[in-house]
């Protein structure tokens, strides 16, 4: 089940949650290194208004660049990716950002699926993704897509999860994968840089 | 959805085949979202090979006209972005009400909400009789929706909050009549409305506007055709004209963008 950790470099993370997940963010963030060598993309489930408040709060925890994931912006090191409320965020083989305006996908947009998905087929093996708490079912498919491609599913340890639902459903149905404490996620970061 | 049943190379062909054979021309879209447009429809419609899809495309009309309909993305609100249409009504309609005539031209509008919507504002400021819009997409079949002006009753509570935060005056149920699940908006506002096909890629300019709406639609593009595009706009727009972009959309990086001021931090820019 345990995959070795640092086998093939990470080119990027991708970081999905839902309800609970803001908690699991901000503990991490203060905790990360500030050389991180890839881009790292937030895609949360949340209300389409209150727009700039969990950029803002993420800002506040971390010396690494912060913002929102702009329209055919690439996807640079180092930097960290909000994913819009409302829009879908696709990755192009060129690493810049596509976002896209269409249905919804298991009743959310930004959905974490059709990012893990994206992300997947650009970067292969080269890529780590991490579910975080929440209370449907989003991303699961997604993770599966990863490990098919070669990269990195990584599951939040649902007994620390303030809404396991989102995490069980991806131990079940993802393997293989890796499960985490929320205290242990920083450390976990900081050493894909290695 | 298994995101890889059809890849890259894949996604050219058929749409070089849609090119010869429709003479739609999808080529500069994002690759990204377009294959994923692709890759859903394919799961849709239980397709079992690429081969079969491929033929079904190329050769069946009648089967290209849904190809059509699901390759774009037709997803579309009243009032969408509230702080968006407080600035049009606000600060761009109010400029254009000067004007003996106003002529409006909605790009990519979709079922219509957009357009609809407009004209509430335009009638509130006392502005409608003089106004018309031209509502304008790629795709036949949501035109014939749009001209309808029947939305579902289900999404009138979020468009009703919307109306009210942008800064809207009346009871926004005066605007329409309920029919079981749907809301019938006032033929008063599809008036001065006029839908046709046009599309941005390779039809030309076919008026001169005070005011262009192309919102969520260039998203879709890649950065050459928007490019492309904001020329197309700038052939139609009035000199002092506006131009108002989707929320996540940007005049920025297109070299004429110095001949535009944005207005306050929205994005609705004015050919100076
Ligand atoms: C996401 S909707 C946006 C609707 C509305 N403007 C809004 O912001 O809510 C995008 C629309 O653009 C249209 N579209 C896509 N490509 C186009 C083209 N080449 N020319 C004209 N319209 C196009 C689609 O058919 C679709 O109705």
């Amino acid at each position: 089940m345990a995959q070795t950790i640092g086998s093939t470099s990470c080119e990027a993370l991708i970081i999905g949650g839902s309800a609970g997940s803001l908690d699991v963010l901000l503990e991490i963030f203060p905790a990360l290194r500030s050389d991180i060598r890839f881009p790292i993309v937030i895609v949360v489930h949340r209300k389409p208004s209150n727009e700039s408040l969990l950029t803002d709060l993420l800002k506040s925890r971390t010396t690494l660049a912060v913002g929102e994931a702009d329209e055919k912006e690439f996807l640079i090191p180092g930097k960290v990716f909000i994913v819009p409320a409302d829009y879908h965020m696709l990755i192009e083989e060129d690493r810049s950002i596509s976002l896209d305006y269409s249905e919804k996908v298991n009743y959310s947009r930004p959905s974490i699926d059709v990012t893990f998905q994206s992300a997947a087929e650009v970067f292969k093996d080269k890529l780590v993704c991490i579910l975080l708490s929440g209370s449907n079912s989003d991303g699961v498919e997604g993770l599966k897509c990863v490990n098919r491609l070669g990269g990195r599913a990584v599951i939040q340890n649902p007994n620390t999860a303030i809404m396991p639902y989102m995490p069980q459903q991806a131990v079940i149905n993802v393997k293989p994968h890796v499960i985490l404490d929320s205290h242990d996620m920083a450390q976990y970061i900081n050493k894909l840089n290695d | 959805m298994i995101s890889d049943v059809i890849d890259n190379e894949q996604v050219e062909i058929l749409l070089n085949d849609v090119l010869e054979n429709h003479g739609y021309d999808f080529l500069e879209y994002s690759p990204a979202s377009i294959k994923r447009r692709i890759i859903r429809l394919y799961g849709l419609d239980n397709f079992v090979s690429f081969a079969e899809f491929r033929y079904t495309v190329k050769t069946d009309k009648q089967y290209f006209k849904r190809f059509l309909e699901e390759i774009t993305v037709n997803v579309t609100e009243m009032f969408r972005d509230p702080s968006f249409y407080k600035s049009l009504r606000n600060d761009v309609l109010p400029v254009l009400g000067t004007y003996p005539f106003i002529r409006i031209w909605v790009a990519g509008c979709s079922t219509g909400e957009e357009a609809y919507s407009l004209a509430i504002v335009l009638k509130e400021l006392n502005l409608l009789h003089k106004s018309l819009i031209y509502a304008t997409d790629i795709n036949p079949s949501v035109l014939e929706k749009a001209k309808k002006g029947m939305f579902p009753l289900t999404y009138l509570k979020q468009y009703s909050e919307n109306y009210l935060q942008s800064g809207g005056l009346k009871d926004f149920s005066a605007y329409y009549t309920a029919n079981y699940s749907l809301a019938k908006f006032d033929e008063s506002l599809n008036s001065k409305m006029i839908f046709s096909t046009h599309n941005l890629v390779s039809d030309h300019s076919f008026n001169e506007f005070q005011l262009i709406l192309c919102r969520n639609v260039l998203i879709y593009f890649d950065k050459g055709l928007q490019h492309k595009v904001f020329n197309l706009f700038d052939s139609s727009i009035e000199k002092l004209g506006y131009l108002a972009l989707g929320s996540k959309e940007s005049l920025e990086f297109w070299p004429k963008a110095r001949e535009y001021k944005r207005v306050k931090m929205e994005k609705i820019w004015r050919k100076l």
